[in-house]
């Protein structure tokens, strides 16, 4: 019988096999050994391995990540973890000009950056503009990062572990909606390779390439799909940079048809790489124009009744594949089967973080 | 007091930094250069003054603070000729130095941002239990930067064996110290108020500055945390470059020469010859065996092959093509 452990559990389990693993590695971050256990992710961590290796930081962003860069270039693989994604943009100096470059600007004569960097990206209860970006195309961008997004917890678990196991700097980014989601997890320090995205569903019709969160509701409206004799090919990235461009491009050269949703605006996003790249490399197999499925090109607001449309579900991606099918599709009974409210990831949330 | 070898360290950087100055002219050392004629005497006497196992890393003004941590002269020289045998092998330039087989982890471009990385070494050699330390040079504009306090705080708190090293120039490119800091502002005494000991010394002195390196260096390794030292000294050529620039406004040309006759190389050299340290002839013995050497790694550079375009995109992640 399968284990099921929750996101945060497996990432928990990650972390504390990595720590096992390396008698030396770090992990600290604001309220890393607080009360509440940054959503349960770093549950038992200070107990097991003590206060030298497991703490809470001061409020420096920027410092703390060039800290941690430099325990690494001195062989102390460390794991920082910071509770909203949009914090963290205040190290993003660190993080790009020293941490990205480290390798590449000393022409590999340097040490190696072990770091991992977990950013949580928050949505739903009001989170609002400064609460919930979702930056990863930024990250993405950026020569000598790796960029995870992992949408299940085994994935969660395994991406983890091979990111403290790399010798290159990771961001990890994790949405809170996905902390309560349960899955089968193997036990022991099993990885997943950074960069291989995952076929979560094998179909014929249309491609469907999602990541993190995204991945969640587009697995909903591929078994509704199917219900209605749509063959979708789900495919969760997994790994934002390096991208798995084989396993993309060959779905889409077998179904002709693809939709990219992103956690996040169109303007230059993950969806628009990945709908361009689908573009130059497969013109001649594509059987409908590809299309994106994001955040409209505004802050995300705060107020629950601005916020209702801002983010795509289930049924929106539904009706996005029909327009790339050129049938209609209604996808409403899916809408209707939830039975909480829109900025809330199910009735277990009762906010407010 | 190591005298003589003060004498022949400072001799040597400032050999080094204007025969950089008077070939860059010939166009083949094609990256920006921050020369630091003029501030030998930090670089000389804090380099003695560390262990070859200790750790330093420093901003973009950093050839004497990488010579003077025993960096090797001919990679350095290669590096910036952009050559295949330059130690960060042509991809970082003059601004991108390293050595790691003397503990010179690294040279960057951006103000401070060097300072929180040197932090983290403190903190993982704290960890390691072990009796190195780690430096950080850096100037009189880092101080204006967010991480310089971020990391400064988080050394006080957890007591960490860093040395902080800052030699005020008083000038950030072409900005004096009058629209970056409050008059009055004495910037070791602001930094004493974060909680960390501090102390300063003329930074045209060599001896001044090894003797309170010394002292500090001594109480950081015996675990009394970071300390924070402020040189004060001058550059005398222009930020970038190989020119002098005090006719373009924003110094003086009086105030440059004020601080020549303060020259700490020449000054010192008449301060020893005057204890009968040596002799003239000790002197010219010196700048011959720095000529030779000077000269010796210039060829190297030159005659080093630039490396192949194919390598340009090598090494962006770790476990890249490593060298032979």
């Amino acid at each position: 019988m399968k284990r099921i452990l929750t996101y945060a559990e497996a990432i928990n389990e990650g972390i504390t096999i990595a720590m096992q693993r390396e008698p030396g590695m770090l992990c600290f971050g604001l309220g890393m050994d607080d009360p509440k256990r940054i959503f349960g992710t770093t549950v038992g961590l200070v107990e097991e391995f003590g206060r030298e290796r497991v703490f809470d930081i001061p409020t420096s962003e920027a410092g703390m990540t060039g800290i941690a860069i430099g325990a690494a270039l001195d062989g102390t693989p460390c794991l920082m973890t910071h509770q909203r994604l949009d914090f963290f943009i205040l190290a993003l100096d660190q993080l790009v000009n020293n941490a990205a470059k480290w390798q590449y600007m000393f022409g590999g004569q340097s040490a190696s950056v072990r770091l991992v960097i977990r950013l949580i990206l928050g949505r739903g209860w009001g989170q609002g503009p400064t609460h919930s970006q979702s930056l990863q195309s930024w990250f993405a961008h950026i020569p000598g990062l790796k960029v995870v997004m992992p949408a299940f917890p085994a994935d969660a678990k395994g991406l983890v572990l091979s990111g403290i196991a790399d010798g290159s700097p990771v961001v990890c980014l994790e949405h809170r909606w996905l902390h309560n989601v349960q899955g089968p997890v193997p036990e022991g320090d099993v990885r997943v390779a950074i960069g291989t995205a995952a076929v979560v569903s094998p179909g014929t019709d249309v491609t469907i390439v999602a990541m993190s969160y995204m991945t969640i509701e587009a697995h909903h409206a591929a078994q509704f799909l199917r219900a209605a004799g749509i063959s979708v090919e789900l495919i969760d990235l997994r790994s934002i940079r390096p991208l798995d461009w084989g396993t993309v491009l060959g779905s889409v050269r077998k179904t002709g048809r693809l939709l990219a949703v992103d956690t996040s605006h169109a303007m230059c996003s993950v969806a628009s790489e990945i709908v361009a790249t689908a573009a130059c490399e497969c013109f001649a197999e594509l059987k409908s124009a590809p299309m994106r499925l994001t955040l409209p090109d505004h802050p995300s607001p705060t107020s629950p009744a601005l916020a209702e449309k801002f983010y795509p579900r289930a049924e929106d991606i539904v009706a996005a594949v029909g327009r790339l099918l050129d049938v209609r599709l209604d996808g409403s009974p899916l809408a209707a089967a939830r039975r909480w409210p829109h900025d809330v990831p199910g009735d277990w949330f009762k906010g407010p973080f | 007091m190591p005298r003589r070898d003060l004498l022949f360290r400072m001799r040597r950087l400032r050999a080094v930094e204007e025969t950089i100055a008077a070939r860059y002219a010939e166009g083949r050392m094609r990256c920006p250069v921050h020369l630091s004629t003029g501030q030998e005497a930090v670089s000389a006497a804090v380099g003695l003054v560390l262990r070859p196992t200790d750790l330093a890393v420093s901003g973009h003004r950093a050839h004497t603070h990488y010579l003077g941590k025993g960096g090797s002269l001919t990679r350095m020289l290669a590096e910036i000729y952009g050559k295949a045998t330059g130690c960060s092998r042509g991809k970082g330039g003059s601004m991108h130095l390293i050595d790691e087989t003397v503990g010179f982890k690294g040279s960057t471009a951006i103000v401070g941002g060097t300072v929180p990385i040197g932090t983290g070494l403190a903190l993982s050699i704290k960890r390691r239990g072990s009796d190195q330390i780690a430096c950080v040079f850096l100037g009189d504009a880092v101080v204006e930067e967010g991480v310089f306090f971020e990391s400064v705080n988080f050394a006080a708190i957890h007591r960490l064996p860093v040395l902080y090293v800052c030699e005020n120039n008083l000038y950030s490119v072409y900005s004096s110290l009058a629209v970056r800091q409050p008059a009055g502002r004495v910037i070791h005494e602001m930094v004493a108020g974060l909680g960390i000991r501090t102390g300063t010394a003329d930074g045209n002195d060599p001896e001044a500055v090894f003797a309170s390196c010394v002292e500090h260096v001594r109480a950081i390794r015996s675990g009394g945390g970071p300390s924070f030292l402020e040189y004060k000294t001058y550059r005398w050529r222009e930020h970038c470059g190989p020119n002098f620039d005090n006719d373009i406004g924003y110094r003086t040309e009086s105030e440059y020469l004020a601080w020549k006759e303060r020259d700490p190389v020449a000054t010192y050299a008449r301060r020893l010859l005057h204890d009968h340290e040596l002799t003239e002839d000790d002197i010219e013995a010196m700048d011959r065996e720095i000529a030779a050497e000077v000269q010796e790694a210039f060829v190297f550079a030159e005659a080093s092959p630039f490396p192949s375009v194919e390598t340009a995109g090598d090494d962006v992640y770790a476990g890249g093509v490593k060298p032979a």
